[in-house]
């Protein structure tokens, strides 16, 4: 039954790789600016073999990672502190209303400025992209947290600390983790973004400079590596949503 | 376990109530929605502001948090922790007490087994019944070895097999630890046959006081007509109830028996 819903599943990727291959083939546009799925495959083959693309997306990989990690968790801790104590929301909500609407890339300009074009850039981007969408969905999670199971926790001798790591948290860990969902795969668009328009390297780096040297193939890797990539974190996050609450959702 | 006496409680529904429930009794205060039930629950637990004084066995806890006050609270939509499964709901008050593992798994396995709910330890929340639930929020609430067990209409979403069965069990266990019990129901049977008081409360006054004893004294008769004859003229409204099957009441929130 699964196999066959993963074959029902590749059917229409397995007809778009024939049509794209027979297109190609037909001559119409020259092969530079529209390249054969067997010739994208070739340059993948090539640019893995000669450890281009992994240099590239190592560095992007690493840029991510360390955004993503310093944006979620200062979001989660922000978070957890405006999500359980009034005070301390009524504090940061009106600052941090005015800056979520802002795209992570706006932010780019004044960040070349303030930084300097370096590691760091693209870092801090990911930071602002993943911090206001993680604080936001930890602040629901945690208040949407049934107030008699908290009133149910105190009577049975939970202090407050007791209650936000017993009840509070685990509880709102699937909003927490939708954020995070959502937000690995936008980390992955701000990065390629990010070293398009500041960095040598990387994948964004590498799709730029193929662009200028009229390599579609190239290009069409890179694009492929990112689709996986985004895939891949979102999956991640979803697999380890589904550990922490397994059974009881 | 201890007395509670309630010294003039003020807050937004009660002004200056005073009440005693006596070591081991179980009071049952019996009203309509909005008489203020679960507000004197929570006061009793300190969940919510009042002014006043409450005291367990004479010493006064209005200074003490709920997680101190060492109570047990049935809630009325039970509040079990959906993440966690029938062992560990119950075994909750004695982990986050520090107890070590084996003593935990041995105290659950006894008020499941007092609970007659054994089979159900591995269970979450949202694969049980609703007595099911009930019986799981009762363990959750005697594992901490409550000194005053509090209970919120827990019958209300049960059919009327089920609650007869658990109003039986929850009196014999109440009896059997001693524990000094306030329930709170809208529900005259319920209170009949639960309480060894009742306390009719409206709008956050007491209206009527009624003994177990004043009850069992009188003959015989059905018991809608010991109620009509030992209840105030304030609960009156109560007579009008259904008597299709002996033990079947309407309950006191419906049209018929607003007081």
């Amino acid at each position: 039954m699964k196999i066959k819903s993963v074959l029902v599943g590749m059917l229409p990727v397995i007809g778009f790789v024939i049509i794209w291959e027979s297109i190609a083939q037909l001559k119409l546009v020259p092969k530079y600016i529209f390249p054969s799925f067997s010739a994208v495959m070739i340059e993948f083959y090539h640019l893995a073999v000669s450890g281009v693309l992994l240099d590239n997306l190592l560095s992007s990989l690493f840029r991510v990672l360390a955004g993503f990690l310093l944006g979620s968790t200062a979001g989660i801790v922000v978070g957890i502190g405006m999500g359980s104590k009034e005070s301390v929301n009524k504090s940061f909500h009106p600052i941090f209303s005015l800056l979520y609407p802002i795209p992570a890339l706006g932010w780019a300009p004044l960040l070349m400025v303030w930084i300097g074009i370096n590691d760091l850039l693209p870092v801090a981007l990911i930071f602002l992209c993943s911090f206001f969408p993680v604080l936001y969905n930890t602040i629901t999670g945690i208040k949407s947290v049934d107030r008699e199971v908290i009133k149910a926790a105190r009577t049975l001798g939970a202090s407050d600390g007791k209650i936000l790591t017993t009840v509070i948290l685990p509880l709102a860990i699937p909003n927490i983790f939708t954020g995070l969902r959502l937000e690995a795969g936008m980390a992955w668009r701000v990065v390629i973004a990010a070293e398009m328009v500041a960095i040598p390297t990387g994948i964004g780096a590498l799709m730029i400079r193929s662009e200028s040297l009229l390599r579609m193939d190239v290009i069409i890797v890179c694009l492929m590596v990112l689709s996986v990539m985004c895939l891949a974190s979102e999956r991640f996050f979803q697999f380890a949503e589904k550990r922490f609450t397994n059974g009881w959702r | 376990m201890p007395t509670i006496e309630l010294r003039n409680i003020s807050n937004y529904v009660f002004s200056n109530l005073n009440m005693k429930v006596f070591d081991g009794e179980l009071l049952v205060f019996l009203g309509p929605n909005g008489a203020g039930k679960t507000t004197l629950l929570n006061i009793i637990a300190g969940l919510v502001d009042y002014k006043g004084t409450v005291l367990f066995d004479g010493v006064p806890v209005d200074k003490k948090p709920t997680n101190e006050r060492q109570i047990g609270y049935l809630f009325q939509n039970l509040a079990l922790f959906p993440h966690l499964d029938v062992a560990s709901n119950v075994g909750y008050s004695l982990r986050i007490r520090g107890k070590k593992k084996e003593e935990i798994a041995q105290e659950v396995d006894e008020l499941l087994k007092l609970m007659r709910i054994e089979h159900l330890k591995q269970r979450y929340p949202k694969n049980l019944s609703g007595g099911e639930k009930q019986r799981v929020a009762l363990a959750r609430a005697l594992a901490t070895s409550p000194r005053v067990l509090l209970l919120d209409e827990p019958f209300n979403s049960l059919d009327n097999g089920m609650c007869k069965c658990l109003r039986r069990e929850i009196r014999q266990i109440q009896r059997k630890m001693g524990i000094t019990t306030v329930f709170v129901t809208h529900n005259l049977a319920d209170a009949e046959e639960m309480g060894d008081r009742i306390v009719v409360l409206n709008e956050g006054k007491i209206k009527q006081v009624t003994s177990k004893m004043f009850n069992d004294a009188m003959d015989n008769g059905n018991r809608a007509q010991r109620f009509q004859d030992c209840l105030h003229c304030t609960v009156d409204c109560y007579c009008k109830r259904s008597k299709s099957k002996e033990g079947d009441y309407e309950s006191v929130d419906s049209p018929a028996c607003r007081m």
